[in-house]
This record gives C-alpha cells, structure tokens and sequence, in this order.
C-alpha cells in the first residue's frame, strides 16, 4: 500500500493527507505595516531573514499557504505612499515599486513612455490579481515565468534600491541572479524602477505561450528595436520561463542588427536560438516545446513590430 | 505566541470589529467568523478564482489577501452584491442558460463577469473568455457561462437583440 501511495508525496499539497493534516495554510507569522521607510528598516534589521516584506502578496502568500518559506514576521509596506505614483521627467519614466498592475495598464503616461509595459499587462495573471500585485513585488520575487522581468530587461530598466545608509541603482541585467534570486541585500528595499521614455524610431513588443491565459509562461518574449525604415537596429530580446531568470539572447539580437525582416533572417534568428537557449523541461512543457515556442515567438513579436504603424 | 490584531471594516455596508490572526485570510475571515459562506474557498493559492470578492471597489482574491489587510476597507461579498440587485441580471442569464451545475465557482463568476461589463457593455466572446479565465469552472466547459454573460450585457443594454 505504502508503494503505490508514495509517489504523491513528491507533491504533498495534492495528496489527501496534505489537505486533512495541514490545509494550504500559511505557518504563523507576525505582521507589522509601517508608514515610514525608517521604519521598515528598522524592522528588517530588527528581523533580519525571519521577515520578509509584503506588497501586493500575489505571489507571496500564495507561497505561503503552501508552506514554500515560512517567514516570522510579514512588514507590509503598502503604507508607504513614497513608493507609489508615475512620473516622466528628463526622458525617464519613474514607476514607484507599489503601482498594481491595474495602475500602469491604466496610466495614459505608461502607455506613451512605454507602450511595452501596458501591452504586457494583459498577459500577466488575472483581474483580481492585476489589481493587488505590484510591479515592484514581481520583479524582487523574481520568478523566472514571471513577465515584468523580461520587460526590465527589454527595456534597459534601471532599479531603484533603498536601505538605511542611502539609495542605490542597479541595471535590471545585474538585478536578477537565479531562481527567487535578485541582487537585494539584507536590509534593502525596491523603491522604484526608471525606464527610458521610447525614442523616435524605436517600437517594442510582447507575447507569450500559456497553457491557459494568464498563467505563468512557458515562454515569453519581450521585444525592443530601432527601426530605420524596415532595417532593424538597437535590438533587445529578452525571454522569459525558459532559465533560471529572465535572459537576453544576444546571438539572436546580432543576427537582426542592420537587416530587414525576412524569410532568411528569421531563419537565422531560429538557428541562434536554438544555439544560445536550453531550456529546462518543466510541468507545463519539455525543454524542446520551450525552445520551439520561442522560435515561433521570436517571429510573431518581430513581424508584428515591423508591420506597425510608424508613431 | 502572535497576538491577534484588532480590525475595523466595513462588509456588505456594515461596520465590522473584530480580532484576526496575521496569517488569517480575507475569504476564511468572512466565511468563519462572519458566516458568510456564499464566497467559496478552492485552491488557496489564486489559480481557481472561488474566493473573489470586492475590496474598496475592486475585484480580489480573498485568499491572497489577509484580513488584517482589509483594516480600514469597504468589502463587499456575493451576499451583498446579490442583495443590492447589481448583478440580477447576470443571475438571470445563468440560470436561463444553465450557467452553472455544481454552483461552487459561481459567486467568483458572477463579480467577476460583473467588474467586466462594468468596464465593456459589449463585449466579445472572445473578450469575456480573457476576463474569465481567472476562474475555474469543472461543470460546464465555459461554453454556457461565455452565452449567460453575453445575454446579460443585451438584456442591460435595453434588451434588443
């Protein structure tokens, strides 16, 4: 009897037993919300590793409730209205680390300064969750499927970090190291992140492959290009759900640079590709699906961006 | 030993006091202490949708969000939202097309088909199918919930068809 069961245990919150002896309930935790960053430092040095600090919670807590971390305390910091808000000034869009999803599809500046990160919006979960999670919490979570990654990349964001001794800006290409990794040293906070306000010339894209709509992606690509004319320059693919973290593919991105779309040049994007990404085969797919999703996306994504209409 | 935290909200219109543990939901929070059972708990980790309710006017996953969170908030459950008529149409267009067998996910479909035509009184099948997809159903395969919705936005845009 104990043969046949055991194979469940692998994944214990689907097994009868998990449900009856421990529900996907979170383990006790304190919790604290502070309205000052002082505070939340305080707190966090107070603390140390037993806290973690809770946005949105739309990855958190549902990682909680299964048990993956079991933190002492939660510091909630959505008291702190300084790490809200959206603001264009000097060709940088600054996004504070607490704007929801729902705020930045919603934002007429976001649209104009970053059409990707409206565009991808509708990609990322569902409505409910759009409207509590973060753009802040998604990226210090760093979930290697998660969208908002990969568009930091695309788009050459620059993070805005905060601790007690002053503030500090790290390129999104530094910021993610590995799986839940990020840059964030004990006793730091994400703030804000700055992306530059899109150039004349400039077009960028997203799309993704899901195994339902709004579910973490089993490949996703955002794109950003300057096009001369139909002659591609400039170019940032950056995918993500196929590594450890999101990652730029930069044979691919060589291939395009000074060419114009076409038969043969995305055939040499698909070759590079197939070079440079090795995906991992997971739940939703075998690293082979992965690699061929990304092809198929790497030619949707561009084809659409050539074809738009010049802003 | 975590002490309870006193929080003070409002829920269906009525002010509520009451002390919660830190890691006590939202949706089990107003199932268990209020007995408001018409919100349903699925998988607990935002991939099904059962527990949606409305938290300051927005549509939300009461399993991720915790109760003391709501300290302060407006929440409105399928109770209220069902008694103040606001989805009776909705309600109407399920039954008539079957929309629902076991009942489990339709509190969440109804507010969440409700925050839709709030948003888009036409929309596409395609575009209710998107705004849905958030929430599982294990009965009817979508097809009837996709046409209790359409029916709903015509019957609340005068009724021509």
């Amino acid at each position: 009897m104990g043969t046949q069961r055991g194979t469940w245990r692998v994944c214990p919150w689907i097994s009868g037993e998990f449900y009856r002896e421990r529900k996907l309930k979170p383990a006790p935790f304190d919790y604290a919300k502070p309205h000052s960053a002082a505070e939340v430092f305080d707190l966090l040095e107070q603390h140390g590793d037993n806290a973690r600090l809770l946005a949105g919670g739309q990855s958190l807590l549902a990682g909680l409730n299964m048990r993956l971390s079991t933190p002492a305390i939660l510091i909630d910091i959505t008291g702190l209205e300084s790490l809200r808000g959206i603001v264009k000034s000097n060709g940088v869009l600054r996004i504070g680390a607490l704007t929801t999803y729902a705020q930045v599809k919603a934002s007429a500046e976001v649209a104009r300064a970053a059409p990707m990160l409206c565009e991808v919006i509708s990609w990322i979960a569902h409505p409910a969750i759009r409207n509590r999670g973060t753009i802040g919490g998604s990226l210090a979570y760093a979930d290697p499927a998660a969208e908002m990654p990969a568009c930091m990349l695309a788009l050459d964001a620059q993070l805005e970090i905060a601790a007690k001794g002053g503030r500090r800006k790290v390129a999104a290409g530094d910021f993610f190291r590995g799986i839940f990794e990020t840059d964030l040293k004990p006793g730091e906070m994400l703030t804000a992140i700055e992306v530059p306000v899109i150039r004349a010339n400039y077009r960028s894209g997203f799309s993704e492959f899901s195994r339902r709509r709004g579910d973490f992606a089993m490949s996703g690509l955002a794109a950003h290009a300057r096009f001369d004319g139909e002659v591609l320059s400039d170019v940032r693919l950056a995918y993500c759900g196929v590594d450890t973290r999101p990652v730029r593919e930069r044979k691919a991105e060589q291939v395009l640079e000074g060419r114009s779309l076409d038969r043969e040049v995305l055939a040499e994007v698909k070759a590079a590709l197939a070079e440079d990404l090795d995906p991992p085969d997971d739940l939703q797919a075998t690293g082979q699906m992965k690699l061929h999703l990304s092809q198929v996306l790497a030619e949707r994504v561009l084809t659409v961006m050539a074809r738009a209409e010049v802003g | 030993m975590i002490a309870d935290r006193e929080i003070t909200l409002t829920v269906n219109g009525e002010r509520v006091v009451q002390r919660v543990a830190p890691r006590q939901s939202l949706i089990d929070f107003v199932r268990e202490n209020l007995g408001l059972t018409g919100s349903h708990v699925g998988c607990e980790h935002g991939v099904c949708g059962a527990c949606t309710i409305r938290v300051n006017g927005l549509l939300v996953r009461g399993c991720l969000t915790l109760a003391v969170q709501a300290d302060g908030a407006e929440v409105h459950t399928i109770e209220g939202i069902s008694d103040s008529g606001e989805i009776a149409a909705l309600q109407a267009a399920f039954l008539e097309r079957n929309a629902l067998q076991c009942g489990y996910c339709t509190p969440g479909m109804l507010l969440t088909a409700a925050d839709l035509l709030k948003e888009n009184s036409s929309p596409s099948r395609e575009e209710i199918r998107q705004h849905l997809s958030g929430n599982y159903c294990r009965c009817t395969g979508y097809q009837s919930i996709v046409d209790a919705v359409e029916d709903a936005a015509r019957a609340m845009a005068g009724g021509s068809s």
